[in-house]
């Protein structure tokens, strides 16, 4: 999260210029919460790390969304204002709590922001999560940029409260991460009234839960009234009336660009539609355009209402929109034909890379040499980075915690296809982080004992959730706001799961000869193990660098087996191709490391033969800066 | 568009861990500084881990999307040769790149998957851009911090900027008076000196 702007403490009256995350948050802590909650993920994470930047205000990592909403909804049922923050995936996880909390409805205020990652800059899927409104008859409030993300958290507190209902914010990257100006204000009280014993509010047997379904559907209809008048949709009459827009979040922005002058009719509001407002805006209009990211919701509903609209015929049915992008909906609606965009230059990729002297390299390097006879059921994280070059040691990736679940039903489709089968001879392998183990992974590693399925687990625990920016978690020692936190112990959590204590290993990820000879002893053993690796993240503050290596260039023979680490502190320095004495061709490539990134870690000197890297000595370190 | 109603706008692009999206914020504080309408957004998903990364900042008087249209960069600031190379269609006509030539190969160039280009400087002057290149890694390195780059980009930029250099300076300096007062002083000589290299680029371009 940025510094510069503490939002604590803004000067009086003045616009901030922060992120839609940030402005969450300010608008969370302003409406009186007390309690909120989330599991990071991107594009959501900032919001709950700047909750933690106020006073006054609990804030906590839990395990997963799912946790998350439900202390939150408890916090709510206890009469505190109450919110969590997810990304799009995590609303899936917590969906079991929200569909009948729909019913539940509130006492205090609930709000949860979902962050859907349009354009899938770091997701495994793309879902829209407008969908959720109608699946779950909840509103859905959506942001077009800062000002709106914090007035619309405010007055969801107050839509959840008036109409006894959780809130949906509905954020998307091009929300959550860019940076605009906003007015804010001071922080209210609200009072918290205490728990109502009410079973036939919150004891959702069916019973109970039939008089509450009536009740949801009276909601609805009031909701439907409710969002007609809603000063959160407005209208915006343009000086040219052919085309007139519907718009929400950051589409809206795109469509102002593009055409400054057509009539624009904003939703903020956008579950429940207030279909009549809608159907009286497009008779001020010749054609009506829907600019909607992703799904066609807003479009499919006017069509099903007998409004004309135009929508995915001219614009992308999935990804980010941009004003270029509406503005050739524009031209396809007149007929024209669109030209190519220059290509830009043909180029190299950039894939996100593991970081210098990261534990998972001594894990990755010494899963790859048993690439050939191994399947590996990977994960979520900084590790699902291993299915690249030039490991080659990750063949799945589905959701978070799936790697065990995934390893058994592969072993058991194994087993019933015989003992000719085709995978017989593989070892299979489920790779997953502390996290991603605690947010989901331990119900599989239950399944994978209990039904004695064959498959080694590789639990990475570096201490860290890393790959959205080492946030705190249940096994790292600290909280939210970085104060001391229990910690939960893999090896006894494990074992208590019922594993064989015997296949339960700790090993050091640098020291990789170990870390082999214990994965081959493993796999040697037809039932469930577990490896635990046990170094931590180079990223958190506590991780602490060794003396940098060096390359001494007379000894390197340019073999290049360090490549195979594929820490990016080793760089190539020279590459040719050889004929070896029995006349194959081999390529060779001579390296240097880098010293300011190398951390020391030691793992590329165990892959070197002729021992040419070495610790940096004192006099190189001091030349760095004349390099 | 009239002149008052004109929107900058600026692409920060580079690599994770350059400074890219400090950069980016400096540049969106001295704008709002003046009392512009801002926006700022980046695309940098996995940045952390040396991947690509791109900011957008634009200001005006009235800001409405936060992505710069296609083709519309004013000032294309490339932490790095190639990345500039990447994001060189971005660049309007009569555009600007300000390159730092320090080249970064990741890992795939370096186990040999991929080749890195030959001369990234020379394909955007023959593109027909505008382009400013200096060694910025060096210049911070000559100063005695290679973390330095992004002052010294920045500095590069200042005159190309539709406001006062120092604007832009007195918000890196105090920046660094708040947080890290040692290195104030420094990251002026360090600002100054990125400004001399975008302008002897000129003379000797």
């Amino acid at each position: 999260m940025n510094q510069m702007t503490n939002p604590n403490k803004p000067a009086e009256n003045t616009a901030l210029l922060i992120s839609g995350n940030e402005a969450v948050a300010r608008g969370v802590w302003e409406a009186g919460v007390d309690v909120a909650t989330a599991y990071p993920g991107t594009p959501s994470t900032e919001i709950l790390e700047a909750v933690g930047t106020f006073d006054g205000i609990h804030a906590n990592w839990s395990p997963n969304e799912k946790v998350a909403l439900e202390v939150a909804a408890g916090a709510s049922m206890a009469g505190s204002r109450a919110f969590s923050a997810m990304k799009h995936v995590g609303l899936n996880v917590a969906a079991d709590a929200l569909m009948t909390l729909t019913l539940t409805g509130v006492n205090g205020g609930l709000v949860i922001a979902v962050a859907d990652d349009v354009g899938m800059s770091s997701s495994q899927n793309e879902q829209d999560s407008r969908y959720w409104g109608r699946f779950g008859h909840v509103p859905i409030l959506e942001p077009s940029d800062s000002q709106d993300a914090y007035d619309m958290t405010k007055a969801a507190f107050e839509i959840s409260e008036k109409f006894n209902v959780p809130v949906i914010l509905r954020m998307t990257s091009r929300v959550c991460h860019v940076k605009t100006m906003v007015n804010v204000g001071e922080r209210q009280k609200h009072e918290i009234t205490g728990f109502n014993i009410d079973p036939s509010q919150w004891v959702m047997v069916p019973g109970n839960a039939k008089g509450r379904l009536v009740l949801q559907h009276q909601r609805d209809k009031v909701l439907k009234e409710y969002t007609e008048t809603c000063e959160l949709t407005v209208i915006e009459e343009g000086s040219d009336t052919s085309v007139g827009f519907i718009t929400s979040g950051p589409a809206y922005m795109h469509v102002k660009e593009a055409c400054p002058d057509m009539s624009v009719m904003k939703l903020g509001l956008t579950h429940p539609l207030p279909i009549e407002k809608i159907r009286a805006f497009a008779k001020t209009v010749d054609t009506v355009i829907i600019a909607e990211e992703t799904e066609p919701l807003v479009e499919l509903e006017l069509t099903a209402a007998g409004i004309k609209v135009v929508g995915k015929d001219i614009l992308p049915a999935f990804g980010e929109l941009t004003p270029k992008l509406v503005r050739n909906a524009l031209r396809k609606l007149n007929g024209e034909t669109i030209e190519e965009n220059k290509a830009p230059a043909q180029l190299f990729p950039r894939p996100p890379t593991m970081c210098s002297g990261c534990p998972h390299l001594g894990v990755y390097y010494t899963l790859s040499r048993f690439r050939k006879n191994a399947i590996f059921s990977g994960d979520i994280g900084c590790y699902t980075l291993g299915a690249g070059h030039p490991w080659n040691a990750l063949d799945t990736c589905v959701c978070m915690g799936s790697a065990i679940g995934l390893g058994l039903g592969m072993d058991l489709a194994r087993k019933a296809s015989g003992e000719d089968g085709p995978d017989k001879d593989k070892a299979i392998f489920a790779i997953i982080g502390d996290s991603t183990f605690l947010h989901m992974g331990i119900q599989g590693l239950l399944d994978l004992v209990y039904n004695n399925g064959n498959v080694t687990v590789m639990l990475l625990d570096n201490s860290t959730t890393g790959m959205t920016g080492g946030q705190d978690n249940h096994s790292s020692g600290r909280d939210l706001r970085g104060n001391e936190a229990p910690k939960v112990n893999f090896t006894e959590l494990v074992k208590a799961l019922g594993m064989n204590p015997e296949r339960i290993r700790e090993v050091d990820p640098y020291e990789m000869p170990t870390l082999y000879r214990v994965i081959k002893e493993e796999i040697a053993v037809p039932e469930p193990s577990v490896i635990i690796t046990n170094r931590p993240c180079v990223l958190i503050d506590t991780f602490e660098s060794h003396r940098p290596l060096k390359v001494i260039d007379d000894e390197c023979t340019g073999c290049g087996n360090c490549l195979n680490v594929g820490c990016p502190a080793i760089i190539v320095t020279k590459r040719s191709m050889e004929t070896t004495e029995k006349g194959k061709e081999v390529e060779k490539a001579w390296v240097k490391i880098e010293t300011q990134a190398c951390t020391g870690c030691d793992l590329c000197p165990k892959t070197c033969g002729p021992n040419a890297i070495v610790p940096a000595t004192l006099s190189d370190i001091a030349n760095l800066g004349a390099n | 568009m009239s002149d008052e109603n004109r929107i900058t706008n600026i692409q920060v692009v580079g690599i994770g861990g350059q400074g890219v999206m400090t950069a980016s914020e400096v540049l969106s504080q001295a704008a709002r500084s003046l009392g512009f309408d801002v926006k700022k957004t980046e695309v940098a998903g996995m940045a952390q881990r040396g991947g690509v990364v791109s900011s957008h900042v634009r200001f005006g008087k009235r800001v409405f999307s936060p992505a710069i249209p296609q083709g519309e960069t004013d000032i294309l600031v490339a932490f790095e040769p190639a990345e500039g190379m990447r994001w060189l269609t971005e660049v309007n006509e009569g555009g600007v790149a300000m390159v730092n030539t320090l080249r970064q190969k990741p890992p795939v160039v370096n186990i040999g998957l991929f080749d890195y280009p030959d001369d990234p400087v020379k394909y955007m002057r023959d593109e027909g851009v505008k382009v400013y290149d200096f060694d910025a890694g060096a210049i911070a390195q000559g100063l005695g911090n290679p973390k330095m780059v992004n002052t010294v980009m920045l500095g590069a930029i200042a005159d190309h900027l539709p406001f006062a250099s120092d604007t832009l300076k007195s918000i890196i300096v105090e920046r660094f008076r708040v947080k890290k007062p040692e290195l104030a002083d420094l990251n002026d000589r360090a600002f100054e000196a990125g400004r001399q290299a975008a302008s002897d680029s000129e003379q000797a371009a």
